[in-house]
């Protein structure tokens, strides 16, 4: 499938989807760490399946743990999804 | 917060006694109703209707929850009445007897009913109850598993393992309106309580076995909007059993 996931498109959905977990928008950027955003690991585990929902990558609760900034989930699913 | 329009109430085990009270409660309640039921279609038809009776939408669904097949079970139940908010796992089995006559084959056949299906349909409910920020779990535990019960060390220990399991769920997820209880009956009359000597009674401080329909008011409770600060715990419907 999913050749055609750019970078682009996941930031989009991983920056929608985090104020709904109180994060603020302005706050958001590829460098910000999860920790620095208040991003739990519940906020983790629901942004894990939005992803699966819009790109059909699934991530493990390990992933998870790997990723300390939006860069590093933007990178994961991008890479996971070519 | 109060429950979405349409929500859904997913039973398991609910063709008979104490999950079909359940699904008659939950639909008097505004609910629709998935019916989950292994083989008793009859049983699960008269369910149905029931819930029809109380003005509620519902749906048949047949699966074996004990091997994963059952897992499809919540999407079935979102596909014909609407997002499941409420799930009940009350299907159960019994194969008793002394731990040292308890084969692999009953142990497992009890912990995979009884315990790890429980965890499976929670862990597939709990995706669209945390995106919709409202949720209500309710596991059927027993007295059985916070109490001793010889000839039962298989049906203690998924029990106990359910209680278990709901208090440590409920602490993930309580900040996402979602609430995870446990309800724990004790003598209550049943299908599967009707082989059980009418002296077991004596055991009961009230002094007579319980019905369905009062254990489904302990689950209709705390499925209801005002139970939204009730979670992680198990309330006993036991006559005063484990008092």
């Amino acid at each position: 499938m999913a050749t055609t996931v750019t970078p682009d498109q996941v930031e989009k959905v991983v920056t929608d989807a985090l104020p709904q977990f109180g994060v603020d928008e302005s706050q958001i950027t590829r460098d910000a760490t999860f920790e620095e955003l208040d991003v739990d690991s519940l906020d983790l585990a629901e942004l894990s399946q939005i992803i699966e929902d819009e790109f059909g990558v699934q991530l493990k609760g390990e992933d998870v743990a790997q990723i300390k900034t939006v860069g590093d989930a933007v990178d994961l699913v991008v890479s996971r999804a070519a | 917060m109060s429950r979405p329009e349409s929500a859904t109430a997913l039973v398991t085990g609910a063709s008979k006694g104490i999950g079909a009270a359940i699904a008659k409660a939950l639909a008097e309640d505004g609910w629709n109703v998935g019916i989950g039921y292994r083989t008793d279609e009859a049983g699960a038809r008269a369910t149905l209707e029931a819930v029809e009776a109380a003005g509620g939408r519902g749906t048949l669904l047949a699966g074996d929850v004990s091997n994963g097949t059952g897992d499809d079970l919540v999407a079935r139940a979102e596909a014909e009445l609407g997002p499941v908010l409420a799930l009940v796992n009350n299907a159960g089995v019994r194969a008793d007897g002394l731990a040292l006559q308890i084969d692999d084959e009953m142990w497992e056949r009890v912990i995979d009913t009884n315990l790890t299906a429980a965890f499976r349909l929670t862990r597939r409910a709990m995706r669209g109850m945390v995106r919709s920020r409202y949720g209500r779990v309710i596991n059927v535990a027993s007295v059985v598993g916070p109490r001793a019960n010889a000839g039962q060390a298989n049906y203690a220990a998924a029990k106990a393992g359910l209680i278990g399991m709901t208090k440590t769920i409920a602490a993930e997820v309580a900040r996402r309106g979602v609430t995870v209880n446990a309800v724990a009956p004790g003598f209550i009359e049943t299908d599967m309580t009707a082989d059980l000597p009418k002296e077991v009674v004596q055991a009961v401080p009230a002094r007579r076995p319980g019905t369905p329909d009062e254990v489904a008011a302990a689950v209709r409770f705390l499925a209801s909007d005002a139970a939204g600060y009730v979670t992680g715990t198990t309330l006993f419907v036991d006559g005063g059993m484990s008092a």
